[in-house]
């Protein structure tokens, strides 16, 4: 392993979709999901003559997550012009921010081999997306023509580009990891990395282990999975020590990732460099967000998923691998507090969450919000087990027709009458009959075998079809059965 | 400011960041006249600007934003009307060789 | 009786008083502009349907339907730089040939809110990139006062329209001078307002910094009028200024009486043409008579402005027009293989000879390692030319000079130099480069019957102080003459 020899520098640069309704500078609806080229308008298809105007919110998302991210809010901060040709760009420049960025000098805490470390934010800004290019064929190396839809051109994104502080692929994806669970918590990012909605390019590179100046650095793009991050950042590590071993020379460049081949390949056309002649937006005025507006913000921050994980340890006295599990996504862990608020048994919400729920949501914790159970009804149906009136067995049942139909568990448990049998008179009955039917194990328990009480017991359940209340049962026996 | 002198090399660079396909003639003159313009403008150097802020905006406003409200988009048709090359409600290119 | 030969307001009472339908008076400029614009080349493309259905429902409130508005019936000339729903709008550029906008500027919005018909889009230097309007990716627009003379630019088209009355007054944009210039050419009235006075929504953007929208008309007063129809905040341009509106026609006849007027030094040096530097003293002397006091001021900074403004706006430009490149509108160069030299030839048949120039320039201004040199230096050049204004505001009420310096120029006589047609804009560029308003008004003719312009400059959003200076001029000189076309055809 050629990579031990040297230290691994990378850093991450993350575009997260914003949240809003609207695209950054027009009117357009900025979900997506649309039928090509049905979610534009001059604006945001760069027709001659239009001009952009700020959207508030976009502005805001960034404020908050600046903030989340311990970033400093620049008192003074405007858009400014990159300019470069590709047919998904409307105006073949993009609206970005250049010199005077929205947010910069943050950090984010990132827990990797069991020690926590603070990962330098250097600037968070705010800019416009581009359209989606198609390449008929569907292979773009052998396409002889490509199609642009402009749906997604427009839509606010928010960058937030690392300091050069993290030392491994690991330590990189539990960065990104961490980020994706703040933006969700922070309402402003949907965090899907298949669908795009947060995408991201690293700088790798490798330097002698105590060198203090960094190595030639790479730019890794087209990794849209977490699972992806880690292999290409590994594999490139890889490739560079191997380099470096070699005595070759490493060139600065951008290289794709390719998840079919497992390799990051070069981007040889990228040979011309790019000159982007970045200018202040002209048809923009700066931004001076006001202090007050920012304090507003800031006390409007929700819980974020380490203090939560930490409380949840406190309040509820739960193992921090439980909280961890309950607390990664923002959706889930309002799901149990909400139940445990219902119901106060937090352990056992936390067991029904972690295994029943969780495999009826096939893991995907996001997926909560849809799901036919409620934490009403969960409170509800563990209350009914606390309180004797179903047995365990008998909830594990209820819990699969509430998944199914998202009826509360009373209105399942009455109509399939499931509750125990707590009626001592006519439990009595059953017993006696049992007795009457088993004069062999009446006759054991004489001769002093206990254990066979344990035999009648398992006739009464069998005669009761499981609901008769086990400790009744028990007391009901042994006062019939005459002492040896 | 640096002495106007545009090369050839510099003329076809600019014309490659420009995106524009320039004849042999057309470079040729681009680079004299542009040398003519630039050494006009050379008579910037002579002003003092140490300490002046450069003015982006005449206007002194800021804070320029719209509330996050959806409005209606143009109909496809619309927003197709004017291409040179439309396919289905799609855009359509030549071959990309650059990525 | 011709009716193309009245002003705005005087066309206003004539239609009020039903001494003339709109659709007559329609009838009557698309018969003069069917008789003169072959030789003239003042539009682009004359949109007669429209103007006629627009005249019909503007005849429904002038016998007495709905209320009339303030621009009721009143044919305009468009500039083609501004956005027309369903009319074809080029910019003068080969490379939007055929490209029909599908939305309205917010100035045609407003126009059309007030009443007005739009007869059509006039000529004008490609992209408004030119000082005579022969960069017209069309054909060139003749000067009616003489026709082997340029009418000015960019705005030629719009100017030369209504100094022919082939429309009762224009719309002209001003980013270096555009307005002015054709306005002081061909003998009318020609206003750059203050930068964010007016929507640029809509206007095809050359310099965004600079550009603005501006009336061109036969007299002051139809300046104020169009001003106060299209002026005012607009939430789709975010450097639209939200400051009221004044009513501008107020003012009109106060009198100059007790304003203080600021002759600059720096406007009447060399290149000054003798012809024009008399009519302007001339002017200056009668403004004294007037009441106004005369004062001599310095903006010392004046001789950047030319070159500081041949960085700025070329940069801004080659930002711009970076989005025509074939994919979603305009021309598309033929038989193309691949992407970049699909719009590689594209830009290279649809942009002509000065839209490339200065695609260059600005691209080379911009370029790694000339920023700061070129951009930054004439961005700070911007702000010492903006504090010479400030200084001298400080002491005066308006400033009193030449609008170009020298009178029509004959047709080809400085496309061959494109620094000596730069030159031309050397009065008119400091107060774009400083964001003020500025007026010209005819003052007068050179021996060859050409005529002159006189240049106000006002302080910022006090277009009010220029046209109360401007109709008092109006009134105490000689009255509006028309030029004599009637041999054309
Ligand atoms: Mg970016
Ligand atoms: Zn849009």
């Amino acid at each position: 392993m050629t990579a031990e020899s040297y230290e691994v520098v990378v850093g991450l640069e993350v575009h997260a979709q914003l949240l809003t309704r609207s695209k950054m500078f027009c009117g357009c609806a900025a979900g997506f999901g649309a039928v090509p080229n049905h979610q534009t308008c001059p604006v945001c298809q760069g027709m001659p003559g239009v001009l952009p105007v700020i959207n508030r919110r976009a502005v805001e998302f960034g404020i908050r997550t600046a903030r989340a991210l311990h970033c400093r809010i620049n008192a003074s901060c405007r858009f400014a012009r990159k300019h470069y040709f590709y047919p998904d760009m409307p105006k073949n420049y993009q609206i970005s921010q250049y010199e005077e960025p929205l947010a910069e000098d943050g950090w984010l805490e990132v827990d990797a081999d069991g020690m926590s470390r603070r990962v330098g934010i250097q600037r968070l800004h705010l800019e416009e997306d581009v359209g989606k290019l198609t390449h008929e064929g569907g292979i773009f190396e052998s396409a002889a023509a490509s199609l642009v839809d402009f749906n997604r051109a427009g839509v606010p994104l928010l960058e937030i580009v690392s300091r050069p502080d993290l030392r491994s692929p690991a330590e990189a994806a539990e960065y990104l990891r961490i980020l994706r669970a703040i933006l969700r918590y922070l309402g402003v990012c949907d965090g899907n990395m298949e669908e795009g909605s947060l995408r991201c390019d690293a700088n790798v590179s490798l330097r002698p282990l105590g060198a203090s100046e960094l190595g030639t650095k790479v730019e890794i793009k087209n990794m849209n999975s977490f699972r992806h991050v880690r292999a290409a950042l590994e594999y490139e590590v890889e490739r560079q020590a191997r380099a470096l071993d070699q005595r070759e020379r490493l060139v600065q460049e951008t290289r794709l990732w390719n998840p079919d081949k497992g390799q990051t390949l070069s981007m040889r056309s990228k040979e011309f460099a790019h000159d982007y002649r970045y200018f202040p937006e002209p048809d923009l005025m700066p931004l001076e967000p006001a202090p007050g507006w920012v304090a507003a913000i800031e006390a409007a921050l929700p819980e974020l998923p380490r203090a939560r994980r930490r409380r949840f340890v406190e309040q509820y006295g739960l193992p921090p691998y439980d909280a961890d599990l309950l607390t990664a996504d923002r959706a889930l862990a309002d799901f149990y507090e909400e139940a445990v608020r219902l119901h106060p048994n937090p352990k056992a919400l936390a067991n029904w969450v972690m295994s029943e729920l969780l495999r009826e949501l096939a893991s995907d914790a996001a997926a909560v919000a849809a799901s036919p159970i409620r934490p009403a009804h969960l409170a509800r149906l563990v209350a009914l087990v606390d309180d004797g009136t179903i047995s365990g067995k008998i909830a594990k049942d209820v819990f699969e027709r509430m998944a199914r139909s998202g009826e509360d568990p009373d209105t399942i448990v009455r109509r399939e009458g499931l509750t125990q049998v707590a009626d001592e008179g006519a439990l009595a009955a059953v017993v006696d009959q049992v007795i009457a039917a088993n004069p062999a194990a009446v006759a054991d328990y004489r001769k002093g075998k206990k254990q066979s009480v344990a035999f009648l017991v398992g006739q009464v359940m069998k005669a009761t079809q499981g609901k008769a209340h086990p400790q009744l049962v028990n007391r009901l026996l042994t006062q019939r059965l005459p002492p040896a | 400011m640096p002495e106007p002198n545009i090369s050839l090399a510099q003329v076809e660079h600019v014309a490659r960041l420009a995106r524009l396909d320039l004849s042999p003639a057309e470079k040729q003159r681009m680079r004299s006249q542009l040398d003519a313009i630039l050494g006009y403008v050379a008579k910037l150097r002579a002003v003092d600007t140490t300490g002046v802020p450069p003015t982006a905006h005449v206007l002194p406003l800021v804070n320029v934003m719209r509330e996050d409200e959806v409005r209606p988009s143009y109909p496809a048709e619309a927003m197709l009307a004017n291409a040179p090359e439309p396919e289905g409600e799609l855009f359509r290119v030549p071959k990309i060789l650059e990525e | 009786m011709d009716w193309t030969g009245l002003t705005v307001h005087e066309t206003l009472a004539a239609l009020r008083r039903r001494a003339v339908t709109a659709p007559a008076l329609v009838e009557a400029y698309l018969a003069r502009i069917a008789a003169l614009d072959p030789t003239l080349g003042a539009y682009l493309h004359v949109s007669a349907d429209a103007a006629r259905a627009q005249a019909v429902a503007a005849d429904e409130r002038l016998r007495g339907g709905d209320p009339p508005r303030p621009l009721e019936g009143i044919p305009l000339a468009i500039k083609d730089v501004l956005c027309t729903r369903g009319v074809p709008t080029t910019c003068g550029s080969k490379i939007l040939a055929g490209f029909v906008p599908p939305y309205d500027a917010t100035v045609i919005v407003r126009l059309l809110a007030a009443g007005a018909i739009v007869l059509g889009k006039t000529n004008m230097d490609e992209f408004a990139m030119g000082s005579s309007t022969e960069n017209s990716g069309y054909h060139p627009t003749r000067n009616p006062w003489a026709l082997d003379r340029v009418p000015g630019g960019s705005s030629g088209g719009s100017a030369a329209a209504v100094a022919a009355d082939l429309a009762a007054a224009g719309l002209g944009t001003d980013t270096g001078g555009s307005v002015r210039q054709p306005a002081a050419l061909c003998g009318v009235v020609g206003l750059r307002p203050t930068y964010g006075r007016v929507s640029r929504y809509g206007l095809i953007a050359f310099a965004s910094s600079l550009d603005q929208i501006g009336p061109i008309t036969k007299d002051v007063r139809d300046a104020a009028l169009l001003l106060e129809a299209i002026a005012g905040h607009d939430p789709m341009d975010s450097t639209s200024a939200d400051s009221p509106v004044p009513d501008y026609q107020a003012g009109l006849d106060q009198g100059v009486h007790g304003l203080t007027l600021g002759i600059p030094d720096e406007y009447f040096g060399a290149g000054l043409d003798p012809e024009v530097e008399a009519a302007v003293r001339e002017a200056i002397a009668t403004l004294e008579r007037l009441g106004a006091r005369p004062r001599r001021v310095s903006l010392p900074h004046t001789e950047y402005g030319v070159a500081a403004y041949y960085i700025v706006a070329p940069a801004e430009a080659s930002s711009n027009l970076a989005r025509y490149d074939g994919v979603k509108y305009g021309h598309r160069a033929a038989g193309a293989k691949d992407l970049v030299g699909m719009t590689a030839r594209t830009r290279a048949e649809g942009f002509g000879a000065e839209v490339k120039r200065r695609i260059m320039l600005g691209t080379y201004a911009l370029s790694a390692g000339y920023y700061e040199a070129y951009y930054g230096t004439a961005q700070r050049v911007r702000t010492l030319i903006r504090r010479d204004f400030d200084r001298a505001f400080a002491e005066v009420d308006a400033l009193v000079g030449p609008t170009a310096p020298t009178p029509a120029f004959k047709l080809g006589e400085k496309t061959e130099d494109p620094l000596a047609m730069y030159l031309n804009d050397v009065f008119t560029i400091p107060a774009p480069l400083a964001g003020v308003p500025a007026l010209s008004v005819p003052c007068g003719f050179s021996a060859a019957g050409l005529p002159i312009g006189l240049q106000l400059t006002g302080r910022p959003f006090d277009e009010a102080t220029l046209f109360r200076i401007g109709a008092a001029y109006e009134r105490a000189s000689e009255p509006r003459r028309r030029p004599a076309l009637e041999g054309v055809r």
